[in-house]
């Protein structure tokens, strides 16, 4: 039986140098349960080193998708989620083996590692908020090979973003979503096209994350979807609107 | 040549950090990618770009730029000013395009290799 569930798949943690420190695990958890999301994103950029500390403290509610927003080298952001930690961290590694550079915490902020209680265990010292040397197509093409799903991050900002960077979003680009802002020239796009049109032409869905920094911007914009239990297999079918589940409505809330 | 006299001379509009205009400018860099400015700029640049968000005042100061001029009449975020009063980082307007601007610019003796 399907159901509707409300995801949040682009929530960073303290680990993020840009995010809040008050973004630890127990406060994240609290605070989506409280906007009832089944299923939540930990995109921090470049690292998915809080992934575990945040499922940890979840306990399964809501469901903890592992996952990182990479910085390509043309500068696009992407979130890349996985079903699986290993997956998450063969994507570590070799971003990891291509970010130069160490984080200035006074400027770009501090980046802190945290366990399942949001106690600080140690600090990031790699430079995260820069740019991974690996083109936007490999990166897509490492994480569908691993697995996982790639989402072009907010699409209609002015900045990181596949349109402000490319200018388009190019065909050539097989992203399983498109995130956009609630506002924005994408605001009244359907979800998705009907489902008649055939698998090979259906674009990609628009889809509308939170990308919260802080504890209570978590939910604030999510996604509605047509899913048979919360987890990564199916919204990945949802994206593809696969044997009845489907993305319903992006839900944005001031 | 000193900040100000470019700035002068090439009517741009000043946001903030009137009183920062004193630096001395020889060299400048353009881009648009933050990767590139953190790898290739060099201190004391005056840096031109496109980009107005918030990281633009944080690379310019991890580089120690001495300012930003936006082209094509881009004006900086609200973040991205507050930013740089913070940081003592003169943000710049020049209504120009970049090709033009860095050429007038190059004109005036600011090069863009070596020191």
């Amino acid at each position: 039986m399907l159901t509707e569930h409300h995801v949040d798949l682009h929530v960073h943690t303290c680990l993020s140098p840009c995010a809040d420190a008050d973004m630890i695990p127990p406060a994240m958890v609290r605070r989506a349960r409280e906007c009832g999301l089944s299923v939540i994103g930990v995109c921090d950029h470049n690292s998915g080193e809080n992934v575990r500390a945040v499922r940890e403290a979840a306990e399964g509610k809501p469901v903890v998708l592992g996952g990182m927003e990479v910085n390509t080298r043309e500068e696009v952001h992407l979130l890349a989620l996985f079903g699986d930690q290993e997956a998450l961290e063969k994507l570590q590694e070799l971003v990891y083996r291509h970010l130069a550079g160490w984080n200035r915490a006074d400027l770009f902020g501090e980046q802190y590692l945290v366990d399942r209680e949001g106690y600080a265990v140690g600090i990031n010292r790699r430079l995260l908020i820069g740019a991974a040397d690996l083109s936007i197509d490999r990166v897509v093409a490492e994480v569908h090979g691993l697995g996982g799903l790639a989402i072009a991050s907010h699409i209609d900002r002015p900045s990181y973003s596949v349109i402000s960077q490319l200018g388009t979003v190019p065909p050539s680009l097989a992203f399983d979503a498109l995130e956009v802002t609630g506002a924005g020239p994408f605001a009244r796009e359907p979800c998705d096209l009907p489902a008649d049109q055939p698998p090979g032409l259906r674009p990609a869905p628009l889809v509308c994350f939170s990308d919260a920094h802080r504890t209570r911007e978590i939910g604030l914009r999510s996604t509605s979807m047509l899913l048979a239990e919360p987890g990564f297999e199916e919204i990945r079918r949802a994206l593809r609107a696969w044997s009845g589940r489907r993305v319903l409505r992006r839900n944005t809330r001031s | 040549m000193k900040l100000v006299e470019i700035v002068e001379r090439l009517d741009l509009k000043v946001h903030c950090c009137r009183d920062q205009l004193d630096g001395d400018i020889t060299r400048g860099y353009a881009s648009d990618l933050m990767s590139d400015v953190i790898a290739h700029a060099q201190e004391g640049d005056l840096w031109i770009t496109l980009q107005v968000h918030l990281n633009v005042v944080a690379v310019a100061a991890m580089k120690s730029l001495n300012g930003v001029v936006f082209i094509n009449g881009k004006e900086p975020e609200p973040e991205t000013l507050d930013r740089a009063r913070e940081e003592g980082i003169p943000l710049l307007t020049s209504g120009l395009p970049a090709f033009e601007l860095i050429g007038r610019l190059y004109g005036m003796g600011i090069r863009g290799a070596g020191r």
